[in-house]
C-alpha cells in the first residue's frame, strides 16, 4: 500500500473540504490513499458523488468526535 | 536577531512593515535588522488583472515600486532565494549570495499552471499575468459571439474569480451589444456554484436570471480546440474558453523540496512550517486549506508580525491565527458583496449593493496604503 495521505480540512469553508480533496487527489500517486477530515455537513454526500463519478474508491468512512473520516484510493 | 523575508508580495510586505514598526528600537540601536529578498523591483496589485482582461484598469495602475512600499529601515534587495539550507539557518540567493537568518519568512506566493492541463494553456485565455490579462482583453475585443465557457482548475488563486469574472464577462457583452449572441456556459470542479454554499445559493439564481447555463462537479483533464472535456467524463464545447487555471506554488519551494506542488507545509494556528520553529510561512505559499488571496495573506502578516515581534522581545509568541479571511465579490451590474469568515466562523454574504461595488473599487486604489501597513 502506498503512504496515507492526511487532508485536515476541518472548520474550514473556502474552498472546502471536496475542493481540498481533489486539490490533493490531483498531487497524489495513483495507489495513494488520501483520508480527508471535514466537519462540513455535505460532506458526507458530496465526497461520495464526486469520488464515485470521477471512478476513485472510497475505501473507509467513519464519525469519530463529530468529525468525518473518509479514506478515498486514487484509482487512476 | 536577523529576520529574512523572502517575497515581495502583498503578504510579505505587510509583514517586513509591520515589523519595522514594532522593531522601531530594536533596528534603530542594531540589535535587530530585516531583510527582504524579492524577485523583482515592481510591485504588483494582482486583483486589478481582473479588471485589466475586462478593459476596467490599465496596466499602468497595477504597479508601484516595490522600495517605496517599504519602510525604510528594510534592507530590500532584487536577489531571489535559489536555495534554502534550513538546518544551517542560510539562503543562497539567484547572485550568489549566502544570507543567514535567525528567523525567516516565506511569502514566495503561487502562480497559474495551466501547463498542468494537456491542451489549456494553447486554447484558453486566462487572466493571471499581467501578459495573459492584456492578451485575454485583445480577444474579447475581436470577440463577435458564440459559446464562451469558464473553466476553474483546483486549487486556484482567488476563489471568488470564477463567478467574477462571469459576471464581468456579462457586463462586458451587454456593453458591446453582443450580449444576444453569446451563450455563457459556466463550469465548477464541485458540487454547487461556488464553494461557499451561501455564495452559490445567491450565484446560481443570478446565472439563471442572466441565461447562464452552468455544470457543476466539472474538473478540467484536457482541452482540444473547440473542446473541453472533464474528469467526470462530461465536455463542453467553445469559441471562447475562460479559464481560472489550476495554481502551484513557486518552483523554488518545489526545487528545494519544501513542499509538495510548492506549497509548504504549515501550521495553521502559529504559521510556522511543520518541524521547524524558526521557520514561517504565510499567503499562497503554506499548504493550508484555507483561499488563496490576499486578504488571507494580509491576515496572516498581521498575525505573524505580532508574534516574530513578540519572540524578538519576549522569546515568546501572543497570538494565533483566527483563519480570518474577507473576500470581496464583484457581482456585475455595478454592484459587490463579500464573504468574511475564520476557522470557526462561517461566511454569511448579503446582497450586492451599488455602495460595496464603489468600496471595492475605492480599495482598488487604497491597496496601496494597505501594503505600507496604514490601513
Amino acid at each position: 500500500m502506498s503512504d496515507r495521505i492526511l487532508v485536515d480540512a476541518k472548520n474550514t469553508f473556502c474552498p472546502g473540504p471536496l475542493m481540498e480533496l481533489i486539490s490533493n487527489m490531483k498531487m497524489a500517486e495513483v495507489g495513494d490513499e488520501l483520508e480527508l477530515l471535514s466537519t462540513d455537513e455535505g460532506s458526507a454526500a458530496d465526497i461520495p458523488e464526486w469520488v464515485n463519478k470521477v471512478g476513485h474508491e472510497i475505501v473507509d468512512s467513519f464519525t469519530e468526535e463529530e468529525v468525518l473520516h473518509i479514506v478515498v484510493k486514487k484509482i487512476k | 536577531m536577523h529576520i529574512l523575508v523572502v517575497g515581495g508580495g502583498m503578504g510579505g510586505t505587510i509583514l517586513a512593515n509591520n515589523l519595522a514598526r514594532r522593531l522601531s528600537g530594536e533596528l534603530e540601536q542594531g540589535s535587530s535588522k530585516i531583510t527582504m529578498l524579492s524577485a523583482s523591483d515592481k510591485h504588483m496589485y494582482q486583483p486589478g488583472l481582473l479588471y485589466v482582461a475586462v478593459g476596467k484598469m490599465s496596466t499602468s495602475e497595477l504597479y508601484r515600486d516595490q522600495k517605496s512600499l517599504l519602510e525604510s529601515s528594510i534592507d530590500f534587495h532584487v536577489d531571489p532565494v535559489e536555495k534554502f539550507d534550513l538546518d544551517n539557518n542560510s539562503v543562497t540567493t539567484k547572485s550568489g549570495k549566502k544570507i543567514s537568518y535567525d528567523i525567516l519568512c516565506i511569502a514566495t506566493g503561487s502562480r497559474g499552471h495551466a501547463e498542468g492541463i494537456p491542451g489549456l494553456a494553447e486554447n484558453s485565455c486566462q487572466f493571471y499575468t499581467e501578459a495573459d490579462a492584456v492578451a485575454m482583453y485583445k480577444k474579447l475585443s475581436k470577440f463577435e459571439g458564440g459559446k464562451v465557457v469558464v473553466a476553474t482548475g483546483v486549487p486556484h488563486k482567488c476563489p471568488m474569480s470564477p463567478l467574477e469574472i462571469t459576471f464581468f464577462l456579462i457586463d462586458y457583452f451587454k456593453k458591446r451589444g453582443i450580449w444576444d449572441k453569446v451563450d455563457l456556459h459556466y463550469t465548477y470542479p464541485i458540487g454547487r456554484v461556488h464553494s461557499l454554499a451561501p455564495v452559490a445559493e445567491w450565484a446560481a439564481p443570478e446565472f439563471d436570471k442572466e441565461g447562464v447555463t452552468y455544470e457543476t462537479l466539472f474538473n478540467m483533464k484536457e482541452v482540444v480546440p473547440g473542446k473541453v472535456i472533464s474528469e467526470e467524463d462530461s465536455s463542453a464545447e467553445f469559441d471562447l474558453l475562460v479559464t481560472v487555471p489550476p495554481h502551484k506554488g513557486m518552483q523554488v519551494i518545489e526545487d528545494n523540496e519544501l513542499g509538495k506542488g510548492g506549497f509548504i507545509p504549515t501550521d495553521k494556528k502559529k504559521l510556522n512550517m511543520e518541524g521547524r520553529d524558526n521557520v514561517f510561512v504565510l499567503g499562497d505559499t503554506t499548504n493550508l486549506p484555507i483561499s488563496k488571496a490576499g486578504s488571507t495573506a494580509h491576515f496572516e502578516a498581521e498575525a505573524l508580525g505580532e508574534n516574530i515581534a513578540a519572540i524578538v522581545q519576549m522569546g515568546e509568541p501572543v497570538r494565533d491565527y483566527d483563519g480570518k479571511v474577507f473576500c470581496f465579490i464583484e457581482a456585475g451590474d455595478g454592484k459587490a458583496t463579500y464573504a468574511m469568515f475564520d476557522y470557526n466562523n462561517p461566511p454569511n454574504p448579503q446582497a450586492p449593493t451599488s455602495g460595496l461595488h464603489w468600496f471595492k473599487t475605492a480599495y482598488n486604489r487604497m491597496y496601496w496604503a494597505s501594503a505600507r501597513g496604514i490601513i
